[in-house]
C-alpha cells in the first residue's frame, strides 16, 4: 500500500513541485492551503506524513503541530516542518513542539525526498 | 645752610643774647656806681630801667621760642595729619614747609606716596587684565558650549545643575507632551529629568571605578561611566558621566587625595542611530527571510524540470510559469531593499548638511588660493548659484576634489579661469566646474576622476569618483562644442534644510555673567536645612505674576496668563522663564483687556488652567515664590487646588509687603513706584512675564536693604511682612 502524504502550504508555487515529485515517486498526495484545512484533513484522511509550512493563514504551522501532538490518536503521524525563516530558534521551537524533522527553504528536492523516506521508514 | 653751621649760629645767638643781658645789667650797675658818686639817678629809676630791659628780653625770647615752636613742633604735627589723610586718599601730596628739614622730609614722603600710588595703579591694572581674560574665557566657554552637538550638563553631588548648554536645554526641558516645560535650569535638580536611582547608580559606579584606579596610582582618578536612558519625550540618550574632582568634597566621596564634588553628563541623542540600526536589521532580515520562499519554489521547479525531462508539456509550462512569477517577486523585493539600503548608506559617512551657496563660496576661495610655487592665481567665477539649495555631503572631500580638478586644469592645460555653478535639477543638485576650451579628451578626464587625488603637497588615497559616490552623487566630463566650453558635472541629491539648528544664546548684559552656569552651586550644602532659617541670599526664588479676567477670584475671575522667572544665587535668570497664556473658558471684560492687552482671540487654542498649573508647579519646585501683591495671585492658585490637584505649598514673599517693611512712611507701594524708588527701569509692564522680571529686579535690590535692617533669613522676612498693615488685606 502506498504511503499517504499531506502537503500543507499556502504557497501554490512550491506545492506544485512537491506534489509532482511525490506523485512521481508513487506516494498518495493530499494538499491543504491553510492551517485549519490541514488539521481537518489529517483527522479525516489519516496521512502517514504531513509536510507542514510554518507561515500559513488562519492557523500557523506551530499551532497545527501542537494540535496534532495533543491528539493521542494521531501520534503515529510524522510531521516534517518546512519554513521560509530558518532561524535556529524556530527550528528548536518546531522540534520542541513535536515535529519529527525540519527543512528550511530553499531546499533541494532530493534532500526533501530523502527526508520523507527516512521519516516513513522506507 | 648746613645743619652744623646752623647749630653753631644758634649757640652763638643764645650766647650773644645772654652776653647782652649781662652787659646791660653790668652797664646799669656801673651807671649806678657813677650815679652814687655823681648823684645822677635814684635807685627807683634804675629798677625801672632794669625791669624794662628784662621785659624786652622776655618778649624777645618768647618771640624766638614761638617761631621755633611753629617751625619744629607744629609743622611736623601738621605734616603727620596730612600724611594720615594721604593714607586713605592716595592721590594727595604733602604741601611745602618753611623749614628746610621738613622740606626734605616732605619730599621723601611724597616720593613714597607716589611710589605707593604707582603700585596701586599697577595692581588695579593687573586685576582688570585678569578680570578681562577671565571674562574672555567665559565667553569662549559659552561659545564652545553653544556649538557642541551634544548636550552637556554639570551637576554637584546633590544633582543640582550648575552648568548646561543650549542643546541640553532644548533636549531635556521638553515635557512628555512635547511642550517646553523648562525642566532644566540653574540650581534645579537633574532628577526632574532623570531617574534619581539611575544617576545614583552611575555615581556609585564612578566612585568604584575611581577607587579601583586610585589603588594603582593616586593621580589616576578619572573614570567615567556610560548608560542609556530615555527622556520624557521618549528619545533615547546615551549619557557619558565623568566626575568633577575637588579637594574638599564630602567624606564619603573621597578617593585618593581628591573627592568627587560633582559630575559632568555628556548626552547624545541616539534615537536616530538606534532607529537606523533597527531599520537596517529589518531590511536584511526581510531580504533573507522574504527570499527563501520564492527561491524555494524556483529551485524545486527547476529541479523538477531537470530531473523529469519526460513530463508532459502542460506540466512543463506550469513549472516555467512558477519560475517566471517567483523571479518577478524576488526582483521586486530586491529593488525595494536596494533603495532602502541606498538611503541608509547615506547616513553612514560623515555627511553634513551645508547650504550649497556656502559650499560654492568656500570652493571658490579654496581654488583661488595662491600656491607657493605659482605666480599666477587661478581666477574663479561663480554663476547661476541657487541660494536655497541644501546639500548633504562630505564637504571636506568635495572641496578637495574640486580644488584638485581645478588646479590640475591650470597645471596641465594652462586654464586661467574656471566657473562654478549650482542649479536645481528636479530632486538633484547640478554642480558644474567649467572652463573655456574643449581640448581635453574623455580618456584623460576619466583618468583624472579615477586617479587618487594629489595636488602639491596634499594627497589622498581617494579618487574624485570615490568622494562623489560617497556623497551619493555622480560626476562626469562633458563638452559643449557650440559654446566652446567643457565641464565636470556633478549631480548630488538635494537635502532638506536642517530644522534643529541650535538657538543662539542671548548675550548676557554688560558686566553680568552668562546665565547658563554658576559654579558657586558646587558650594551648596548637601544637607537641606529648613528653608525658614536659610539666609535670604542663598535661596532660589520663582518670581511670578499673573494676568486675570478681573479682580475678584472668588467671584469667578480666572487667570489668563502666568509669567515667571527665577533667581538663583542672587542672579535673575532671564533665560529660564515661564510664559504661558491660558484659555479661561470665560469671557473677558473690556476693562481688563484695556489693562493687559490680551484679547480673546489670543486665547483661542491656548491650554486650560488644569493643564498649565501642574507645569507651573513643576517650574516652581524647590523655590520660594515671590510676587508683587502675591496674596492676590496666590488666591487664584488656591482656588484651583481641588480642580487641578496641585497645591502651592511653597513659602511666599511679597514685594509689596517688603516695601512696606522698608518704607513704612511711604503712601504708595505700587510696583512702578517701588521700582522708581530703587532705580529699576520698568519695561514691558502688564505682561505677566514683564511684571515678574521687574518684580525680580526690585526684590534683588531689596535684599541688601533688608539685611541692613537685620532681616537676613526667610523667617525674619516673613515675620516682618506679617507685621505690616498691608498684610491684613484679604482677597
Amino acid at each position: 500500500m502506498s504511503k499517504k502524504i499531506l502537503i500543507a502550504d499556502d504557497e501554490q508555487n512550491i506545492v506544485i513541485s512537491i506534489e509532482f515529485l511525490l506523485r512521481r515517486e508513487g506516494f498518495e498526495v493530499l494538499v491543504a492551503g491553510d492551517g485549519e484545512e490541514a488539521l481537518a484533513k489529517v483527522r479525516a484522511e489519516r496521512p502517514d506524513l504531513v509536510l507542514l509550512d510554518v507561515m500559513m493563514p488562519r492557523m500557523n504551522g506551530f499551532d497545527v503541530c501542537q494540535a496534532l501532538r495533543a491528539d493521542p490518536d494521531l501520534s503515529a503521524t510524522r510531521i516534517l516542518m518546512l519554513t521560509a525563516k530558518g532561524r535556529d530558534t524556530e527550528v528548536s521551537k518546531g522540534l520542541g513542539l513535536g515535529a519529527d524533522g525540519y527543512m528550511t527553504k530553499p531546499f533541494s528536492t532530493k534532500e526533501l525526498l530523502a527526508e520523507v523516506r527516512k521519516l516513513l521508514g522506507m | 645752610m648746613k645743619p652744623t653751621r646752623r647749630l653753631l649760629l644758634a649757640v652763638l645767638a643764645v650766647g650773644l643774647f645772654l652776653l647782652a643781658l649781662v652787659a646791660a645789667t653790668a652797664l646799669l650797675m656801673l651807671a649806678s656806681e657813677a650815679g652814687a658818686s655823681g648823684g645822677g639817678r635814684t635807685a627807683e629809676e634804675r629798677i625801672v630801667v632794669l625791669l624794662v630791659l628784662l621785659l624786652a628780653a622776655c618778649a624777645c625770647s618768647f618771640w624766638v621760642i614761638y617761631r621755633l615752636y611753629e617751625r619744629y613742633v607744629n609743622a611736623p604735627l601738621r605734616m603727620a595729619e596730612e600724611l594720615a589723610t594721604a593714607l586713605t586718599h592716595s592721590d594727595l601730596r604733602l604741601s611745602e614747609y618753611a623749614a628746610s628739614e621738613l622740606q626734605v622730609l616732605g619730599k621723601v614722603a611724597n616720593q613714597l606716596l607716589a611710589l605707593r600710588a604707582a603700585r596701586e595703579q599697577d595692581v588695579a591694572e593687573r586685576v582688570r587684565e585678569a578680570r578681562a581674560s577671565l571674562e574672555e574665557e567665559r565667553s569662549r566657554l559659552a561659545a564652545l558650549m553653544a556649538d557642541l552637538s551634544q548636550s552637556v550638563v554639570v551637576c554637584n553631588l546633590d544633582g543640582r545643575v550648575l552648568l548646561y548648554n543650549q542643546r541640553a536645554k532644548q533636549e531635556l526641558s521638553t515635557a512628555a507632551d512635547g511642550s517646553n516645560a523648562e525642566l532644566l535650569g540653574l540650581g534645579r535638580s537633574i532628577y526632574t529629568v532623570f531617574d534619581r536611582a539611575l544617576i545614583g547608580h552611575a555615581l556609585e559606579r564612578l566612585q568604584q571605578a575611581s577607587r579601583e584606579g586610585s589603588n594603582k596610582d593616586d593621580k589616576k582618578l578619572v573614570g567615567s561611566v556610560q548608560f542609556v536612558t530615555a527622556t520624557h519625550t521618549g528619545r533615547l540618550l546615551r549619557a557619558h558621566m565623568s566626575p568633577v574632582l575637588g579637594e574638599d568634597g564630602p567624606h564619603h566621596a573621597r578617593v585618593g587625595g581628591f573627592s568627587i564634588t560633582g559630575f559632568v553628563l555628556v548626552l547624545e541623542d541616539v534615537t536616530s542611530t538606534n532607529e537606523r540600526h533597527a531599520r537596517r536589521d529589518m531590511l536584511i532580515q526581510s531580504l533573507v527571510e522574504g527570499g527563501r520562499g520564492p527561491l524555494g519554489s524556483i529551485r524545486a521547479a527547476g529541479e523538477m524540470l531537470f530531473d523529469f525531462p519526460d513530463m508532459p508539456s502542460q506540466q512543463r509550462d506550469r513549472f516555467l510559469r512558477v519560475i517566471r512569477d517567483e523571479a518577478g517577486v524576488l526582483t521586486a523585493q530586491f529593488e525595494k531593499a536596494a533603495s532602502a539600503f541606498s538611503n541608509d548608506l547615506r547616513e553612514r559617512w560623515m555627511l553634513e548638511e551645508i547650504l550649497g551657496a556656502e559650499l560654492l563660496a568656500v570652493a571658490a576661495r579654496r581654488i583661488g588660493e595662491r600656491r607657493s610655487s605659482e605666480r599666477r592665481v587661478l581666477a574663479v567665477k561663480s554663476e547661476n548659484v541657487d541660494e536655497d539649495l541644501w546639500l548633504r555631503v562630505d564637504s571636506f572631500g568635495l572641496l578637495q576634489a574640486l580644488r584638485y580638478l581645478a588646479l590640475r586644469l591650470q597645471d596641465e592645460y594652462e586654464v586661467r579661469e574656471v566657473r562654478l555653478s549650482l542649479t536645481r535639477s528636479g530632486p538633484l543638485a547640478q554642480f558644474d566646474l567649467s572652463w573655456l576650451g574643449t581640448f581635453m579628451n574623455n580618456e584623460t578626464a576619466m583618468s583624472w576622476l579615477q586617479d587618487p587625488m594629489a595636488v602639491g603637497g596634499e594627497s589622498s588615497p581617494l579618487s574624485v569618483t570615490d568622494v562623489i559616490e560617497r556623497c551619493n552623487g555622480d560626476i562626469w566630463f562633458q563638452r559643449e562644442r557650440v559654446s566652446h566650453r567643457a565641464f565636470f558635472r556633478t549631480m548630488l541629491p538635494v537635502a532638506e534644510a536642517p530644522k534643529d539648528l541650535p538657538r543662539a544664546i542671548a548675550p548676557a548684559p554688560e558686566g553680568e555673567r552668562p546665565e547658563f552656569y554658576d559654579f558657586d552651586i558646587f558650594l551648596w550644602s548637601a544637607v537641606s536645612h529648613e528653608l525658614d532659617d536659610q539666609p535670604l541670599a542663598d535661596l532660589s526664588y520663582t518670581i511670578f505674576d499673573t494676568e486675570t479676567t478681573g479682580l475678584q477670584p472668588s467671584q469667578g475671575d480666572e487667570i489668563i496668563q502666568i509669567g515667571a522667572t527665577r533667581i538663583v544665587n542672587r542672579r535673575l535668570l532671564r533665560q529660564e522663564c515661564f510664559d504661558q497664556l491660558i484659555d479661561p473658558r470665560h469671557s473677558l471684560s473690556s476693562q481688563s483687556v484695556a489693562i493687559h492687552g490680551i484679547t480673546p482671540e489670543l486665547l483661542v487654542g491656548q491650554p486650560s488652567i488644569d493643564v498649565v498649573l501642574p507645569k507651573f508647579h513643576a517650574f516652581c519646585a524647590d523655590t520660594v515664590l515671590v510676587g508683587h501683591n502675591a496674596a492676590f495671585d496666590m488666591r487664584f492658585l488656591q482656588l484651583k487646588e481641588t480642580k487641578t490637584g496641585v497645591r502651592f505649598e511653597q513659602p511666599v514673599l511679597d514685594t509689596l509687603l517688603l516695601s512696606a517693611v522698608l518704607y513704612p512712611n511711604q503712601t504708595t507701594h505700587r510696583l512702578e513706584a517701588i521700582a522708581e524708588r530703587l532705580g529699576v527701569s520698568v519695561f514691558g509692564r502688564h505682561t505677566a512675564l514683564g511684571d515678574a522680571i521687574v518684580t525680580g529686579e526690585v526684590f534683588l535690590k531689596m535684599l541688601p536693604l533688608l539685611a541692613e535692617m537685620g532681616i537676613t533669613t526667610l523667617r525674619q522676612a516673613r515675620e516682618a511682612s506679617q507685621r505690616t498693615y498691608h498684610a491684613r488685606l484679604k482677597y
